[in-house]
């Protein structure tokens, strides 16, 4: 960054309601050409909201936009887009069974004539890869490519599209580290080339490295903008939480038993595809372990814990809680051996959404005394019992009667969890079980999982957040295309290797 | 024996004499399709256009030319007309197409807007005065097979000729195309790279509904000499599931409606050859297929393979969290 540059985007006074929420609160924003400013912030702080509003997918209910010092008003994205600005999304915009080149030719009007060349496109496209070091072949079909290379066809798609400066929206959080550092060396290359680059995040560690500004958001409003090298880490999360933040939780002198609860041996499923999805996986995990399973997404992490929990069938081989055999797809054998599930599609396969809280927290043995006697639900058991794991898992709720798809989601998984410990597991599969939440609701669930250890619960922990798995795990799994490239203790683990693990280099 | 006169060529010329219908119908809906719209209105917006199309047939005076040109397109306009409807439930207000698609066959087909159409017109019990007859092409009607089938048809058989490789072009090599595509794909990856969702839902549910209006107007103006409430008879349900089965590809859907072409004839064709069964098997053959083929589209193996457009049937809000 130069000092003196020339603003490239600012925002003045942004307001934005949803219903019940009022997602962004007068902010004020301004990133300067050449810079890469950070925008941090907790989820539901606004980042997302903010960008979304930069990018014309929303339009502002109050407030002004101005890009390169000309006041702008967007109605849809392609008028950001003529603007200069372009967006890579958490979720990508790509369609999955379009090639690359195809995916670049959306929405440009630039060839005469309806006929589609993409002739030129897939020239200009390698162009555009080479120049800035992000090798793709754009015959490729997207479903096709890994979710680094998806990325790096959403930020060469924007760049295509003349984009001066580039959103990108929590762009590392499925990337293994290695391919973040590429990507941050990326982002200093069009800096330099002075692109404005805003960059979402609610990592530190990664704001500190990559950034030359930082804007703090918090509950919708700004907290003001700060330059990386006059801050620290620690200042960062007080202003982004609002408090201190406990970054250790691990008791110490904690111990790990010899039983073995849960055993897999040479494990094999398909995915929903008919691909191999697990290839000859073999893990144990001890009474009071928790067992990390990191992995970028989508390496079998899903259908492991869809298998162990009888949802999914195997192919070949076995899965045992406490040495007894799980027979096959039979999620109420599981059940009954002790296997306690939170999914990661806690909406979908946790909870039932629209029943009661009350409800949800009985899902598991509403078949047997004493919430039910003689084929009758007794609700009032139910409410008793209701009434007491709200109190004892610290629920949010107005009452137990509340449908439980208004609760926040920090209280969903605090639901979910009630009615999984509660029944006094032996295992329990948490699959990312902090994704989404904020800092506090995180902070209660990871203590949760550290309790059931203490107790004695095995915890295979499925999390694509490394720092979360080097926060709670005693021993870590790499789960790379189905296989398992090593199992490291947390004590000898190294971020480096860890990574390499991630990318599929094998120990 | 006139080779012509086989059994074998007998079956085919009258597989694409009654698949055509199938195959207008099915063209547009694999449109629609394409665009993330599921119109299950077929049926009762190619019932419009049957009884629009015999109507403007026996209204308008002039050539057998101009009649039937005019007649096919106030079909295409009524039945577009009618797909609005659903446009604007299922685009603009977001309704849930399947309700929609299904209340749209309630209301425009048989016992609903269709017939009223006919009765107030006293379509009923009268021949019609215009009607497609075979045309022979070049004088080569009679060439030894390829005649009955190639060169001698009517004219919407060799429309619905053009129409097949001008829908493949259009989606496969034309940017509007790919437009089309993505908007039934991913409509947000199409929204964010400047595409408008809603305009190009709007014109496939349209040009979907003009299809099958054409669709229609071939069972009052090719197949049956009068006008009958519900002629159709349930050519449109074929048509919807005929997009399955083709994979949402025009080529395939060509190949499918002549099979079921073929099926709809066999009762004539073999009742003309003194074959007998009771006429209920050979009747109900179309739609029992309609069934075998589903059976088949719907396993493990063909889904897999299947290109259905990923946002089929879902609506798309931009702003939602």
């Amino acid at each position: 960054m130069t000092a003196g540059a020339a603003p490239a985007v600012t925002l003045r006074g942004i307001v934005k309601q949803f219903p019940g929420v009022v997602a962004n609160d007068h902010i004020d924003f301004e990133a300067l050409q050449g810079e890469i400013h950070a925008l941090l912030g907790e989820n539901g702080a606004g980042k997302s909201t903010l960008s979304n509003i930069m990018t014309g997918l929303y339009r502002p209910d109050q407030g002004e936009i101005y890009v390169h010092g000309v006041p702008v008003a967007f109605h849809a994205p392609r008028d950001a887009l003529a603007a200069g600005i372009g967006m890579v999304h958490q979720h990508f915009r790509l369609a999955a069974s379009f090639t690359v080149a195809e995916n670049f030719a959306l929405g440009t009007h630039e060839s005469r004539g309806v006929r589609l060349e993409l002739g030129g496109i897939e020239r200009r496209v390698s162009e555009l890869a080479q120049r800035y070091r992000m090798p793709v072949n754009p015959r490729a079909r997207i479903w096709q490519l890994s979710v680094g290379e998806r990325q790096r066809v959403e930020i060469l798609k924007a760049l295509y599209r003349g984009a001066r400066i580039l959103i990108l929206d929590e762009p590392t959080s499925l990337l293994t580290p290695q391919e973040a550092d590429n990507l941050f060396a990326t982002l200093r290359l069009m800096s330099a080339e002075g692109r404005t680059v805003i960059f979402i995040s609610h990592k530190l560690e990664e704001v500190m490295a990559v950034s030359d500004r930082v804007t703090i958001l918090r509950r919708g409003r700004s907290l003001g903008t700060v330059l990386t090298a006059a801050t620290t880490p620690r200042e960062l999360a007080r202003l982004m939480v609002g408090r201190d933040v406990v970054f250790s939780l691990k008791p110490e002198g904690h111990t790990v038993g010899e039983t073995v609860l849960l055993e897999l041996r040479e494990l094999y499923a398909e995915s929903d595809l008919g691909t191999v999805a697990l290839h000859g996986v073999n893990l144990q995990l001890h009474a009071g372990e928790i067992l990390g399973i990191a992995g970028v997404a989508g390496n079998g992490q899903r259908e492991l814990a869809e298998v162990i929990t009888g949802m999914r069938p195997r192919v070949a081989g076995s899965v045992a809680v406490a040495g007894i055999p799980l027979r096959g797809a039979d999620p109420r054998q599981a059940i009954d051996l002790g296997l306690a599930h939170v999914p990661e599609d806690r909406l979908g396969t946790g909870v039932a959404p629209s029943l009661t809280i009350a409800d949800n927290l009985i899902l598991k043995d509403y078949r047997r005394p004493p919430i039910t006697t003689a084929g009758l639900i007794r609700y009032d058991r139910v409410r008793v019992r209701a009434g007491d794991l709200i109190e004892r898992f610290d629920i949010k709720a107005v009452s137990p009667q509340t449908p439980t798809r208004l609760l926040s989601g920090g209280n969903v998984q605090k639901v979910l969890l009630a009615r999984e410990l509660s029944g006094s597991p032996r295992v329990l599969v948490a699959a990312s079980p902090t994704r989404g939440l904020d800092v506090a609701a995180t902070e209660s669930v990871r203590s949760l999982l550290l309790q059931a250890a203490a107790r004695g619960v095995g915890v295979l922990l499925i999390s694509e957040d490394l720092d979360e798995i080097l926060t709670l795990a005693d021993r870590i799994a790499v789960l790379y295309e189905g296989r398992v490239m090593g199992v490291v203790d947390r004590a000898q683990a190294d971020v480096e290797e860890l990574g390499l693990m991630m990318a599929g280099s094998a120990r | 024996m006139n080779l012509n006169a086989t059994l074998l060529v007998v079956i085919a010329a009258s597989a694409i004499f009654y698949g055509t219908p199938l195959l207008f119908a099915s063209v547009g809906e694999l449109l629609a399709e394409r665009s993330g719209v599921l119109n299950l209105g077929v049926e009762g917006m190619m019932l419009v256009g049957a009884v629009s199309a015999f109507w403007t047939g026996q209204h308008l005076h002039g050539p057998d030319w101009v009649v039937l040109s005019a007649a096919v397109l106030v079909a295409a306009l009524a039945a577009t007309a009618t797909s609005l409807i659903h446009a604007v439930l299922a685009v603009s207000l977001r309704a849930n197409q399947i309700v929609s698609g299904l209340a749209l066959t309630i209301f425009a087909g048989a016992a609903g807007l269709s017939s009223y159409l006919g009765n107030i017109g006293h379509l009923g019990g009268h021949a019609r005065l215009h009607e497609f007859k075979a045309v022979d092409l070049f004088g080569l009607g009679q060439t030894p097979i390829l005649g009955p089938l190639v060169f001698h048809q009517n004219a919407l058989v060799y429309a619905s000729w053009l129409l097949v490789p001008l829908a493949m072009f259009y989606l496969y090599r034309t940017r509007p195309g790919l437009h089309v595509r993505a908007v039934g794909e991913s409509p947000e990856t199409a929204d964010a790279m400047g595409v408008n969702v809603a305009a190009y839902r709007y014109v496939h549910t349209l040009i979907g509904g003009a299809l099958a209006g054409v669709g229609g107007a071939y069972f009052s103006l090719a197949i049956s000499p009068n006008w009958v409430d519900g002629m159709t008879s349930g050519a449109g349900w074929i048509a919807i599931a005929l997009v399955i089965f083709a994979f949402w590809r025009p080529e395939l859907a060509l190949v499918g409606a002549y099979l079921f072409g073929a099926f709809s004839s066999l009762a004539f064709t073999l009742q003309a050859r003194q074959v007998h069964l009771p006429p209920e098997v050979f009747n109900s053959l179309p739609y029992l297929m309609t069934i075998v083929v589903l059976v088949f589209v719907s396993t493990g193996w063909a889904k897999r393979r299947l290109g259905a457009p990923a946002s089929l049937g879902v609506p798309y809000v931009r702003e939602e969290r």
